[in-house]
């Protein structure tokens, strides 16, 4: 049986109820929407690139505690990440959420983002987990023109 | 109740007790009896889908394993005995609304299917540009998108009725929307998200002095109270099988013969053709004009069985027991610190969809599951009614007859689970 703790630790307590880099990002050069038209979850991930870096990272919108400290977790790790190092540790998370084999010995390396490990015990709230993580990767596979903020 | 609420003057004889026990109908359903994260499943998602009675299960078997055979066709006893089970289905369909005739009744896939066969074969063929349907904002989506598909396609509009803060219809507002260009009026008997029972027999008569047809969505509501088409006047009725605990992927549309007579059909094959040439085809009577290819024989046959199991339970018992069960539920979670229902019409079935402050349906959802209690989280097909609450989900216990106070209790035990985890 699947342990309920294992799904809420207190990392994604905190992160729910006090999320990180929660806030519209004024000087985004990238932004992207993420939606779950299963259940309506909402998020928007603005970057501020410079070049390959991630200068500054934030997110809006509603979700559930999984799908918010999903989110902020995420905004927290990347902070002057380089593109390919965001692209790796999305690999690496995407792993870790969908329980895929040898995903396992990965955790330790991941900080406080193993939090989310409980995730893949749980098979419905897997896409609540990675729904910041595919928007993430929307955004940085914009194009370099300016994008709107509006 | 509804105005279509009325006494069932057929007499029965079944195992089923006169009075309504509640342990003994739970006894028929299997799936009932089981755990879930090592509780006693409480199933509360109804509006879903619902559970099965064993009646409807053993229909499905005996079909399957020992009269397994097309429809309509041969003129072996196997297919003699499928025709005859399948056909007798469909009169028990019609007794059930009390349409007029069994011709009347439309074999489909579930209600979104006969809201599509509405739309396009009604909708195409007598609607234009700058007609205009009429829905509500409580609408599911399966009455809201086969209605802007064929507003693209004929270059039709969609109105919407509104509604109040108790989640009713704007009565006087429908009335303004009503006029020279309304050729449609599609509206849900009762609402899936918040419970809401329309006042549809008003709505009928509204629509009907200007002549225009109304299609009622009766998914949620037949399981829940006794609906008599001609009473209440309705063109057309949807619902689906699998929430009146018949199987999935079958549903009856019901609509009156002269519409259907005047409508195409909406899909070509076999069954729904009486002479095929290659120049000209002759379609087949009602209703098999509306129903190409081999239907899901066992399904109807399984719906047969659950009308007559809810038959003989007794839907104005049902509705009372149920109504029982609401207002204990609505009473219990009203009391809940930080809790709040969203639907509160005066007219309403056992819908009780909630939000807890500062939690998200999901992990009401997720907590819940781990007491043993099924209850969807999410927006429930009805995006708009949530948007006009202001909120992006809730999580909905849907009640059935075979439900009870003492899992209403265990339901308010589990909130103050989800309150203390997110203290």
């Amino acid at each position: 049986m699947s342990d309920l703790r294992e799904l809420y630790q207190e990392v994604i307590f905190d992160h729910n109820k006090k999320p990180r880099n929660f806030y519209k990002l004024e000087d985004a050069n990238r932004k992207a929407e993420g939606y779950n038209p299963l259940c309506g979850d909402h998020i928007t991930v603005y970057l501020h690139m410079d070049g390959d870096t991630i200068r500054k990272i934030s997110f809006e919108g509603s979700g559930c505690a999984i799908s918010k400290a999903s989110a902020s977790l995420m905004t927290d790790s990347l902070k002057g990440k380089a593109k390919a190092e965001a692209e790796a540790l999305f690999d690496k998370v995407h792993k870790m959420l969908t329980g895929e084999p040898g995903a396992d010995d990965d955790f330790q390396q991941l900080g406080k983002l193993s939090a989310l490990s409980g995730v893949s015990e749980f098979p419905v709230r897997v896409k609540c987990a990675t729904l910041a993580w595919h928007t993430l990767r929307a955004a940085l596979e914009a194009k370099e023109e300016m994008v709107s903020t509006e | 109740m509804s105005t279509a609420v009325r006494p069932l003057t057929r007499v029965r004889h079944h195992e089923m007790p006169a009075g309504f026990d509640v342990e003994t109908i739970r006894r028929h359903f299997p799936a009932l009896h089981q755990r879930v994260h090592g509780k006693p499943l409480i199933y509360f998602d109804n509006a879903a889908t619902s559970q099965k009675p064993r009646a409807v299960i053993d229909a499905l078997t005996h079909y399957y394993s020992a009269d397994n055979a097309n429809v309509h066709r041969g003129v072996h006893t196997l297919s003699e005995r499928a025709t005859q089970a399948y056909e007798s289905a469909r009169v028990k369909a019609q007794r059930f609304l009390n349409a007029a005739a069994s011709s009347e009744i439309i074999v489909v896939r579930g209600a979104t299917e006969g809201i599509n066969l509405v739309a396009q074969s009604y909708g195409r063929t007598f609607l234009k540009a700058g007609d205009e349907i009429i829905i509500s904002t409580m609408e599911h989506h399966s009455n809201i998108v086969p209605w802007q598909i064929l507003c693209e396609q004929v270059g039709a509009k969609l109105r919407v009725i509104p509604i109040n803060d108790d989640g009713e219809l704007l009565i006087d507002e429908f009335d303004k929307l009503l006029g020279a260009r309304t050729k449609f009026i599609s509206i849900v008997h009762v609402s899936n998200a918040i419970g809401t029972i329309n006042p549809v027999k008003k709505i009928i008569g509204m629509a009907h002095r200007r002549h225009i047809p109304v299609l009622l969505d009766g998914a949620q509501a037949v399981p829940h109270l006794k609906v008599d088409v001609q009473d209440l006047g309705c063109d057309f009725y949807v619902f689906s099988g699998h929430k009146v605990f018949g199987p999935t992927g079958i549903g009856i549309l019901y609509a009156k013969t002269e519409l259907l007579e005047a409508m195409p059909p909406y899909q070509g094959g076999g069954d729904m053709i009486r002479l095929v040439t290659f120049e000209k085809t002759h379609y087949n009577v009602l209703p098999y004009k509306f129903e190409a290819g081999t239907p899901d024989i066992a399904g109807l046959i399984g719906l047969g069985a659950a009308l007559d199991f809810i038959t003989d339970a007794g839907l104005e018992r049902i509705a009372a027991h149920e109504h029982e069960l609401l207002i204990y539920g609505t009473k219990a979670l009203s009391a809940i610190p930080g809790v709040r229902i969203i639907g509160t019409a005066k007219e309403k079935a056992s819908v009780l969809s909630f939000v807890v402050d500062g939690v998200h349906a999901h992990d009401v959802g997720t907590i819940l599951d781990h007491e043993g209690i099924a209850v969807r989280a999410g927006h429930h097909c009805a995006m708009p009614v949530m948007q006009r609450f202001g909120v992006p989900a809730t999580a909905r216990a849907s009640l059935a007859f075979y439900n009870t106070k003492a899992e209403i209790d265990a339901l308010v035990h589990g909130i103050y689970k989800v309150k203390e985890m997110f203290a």
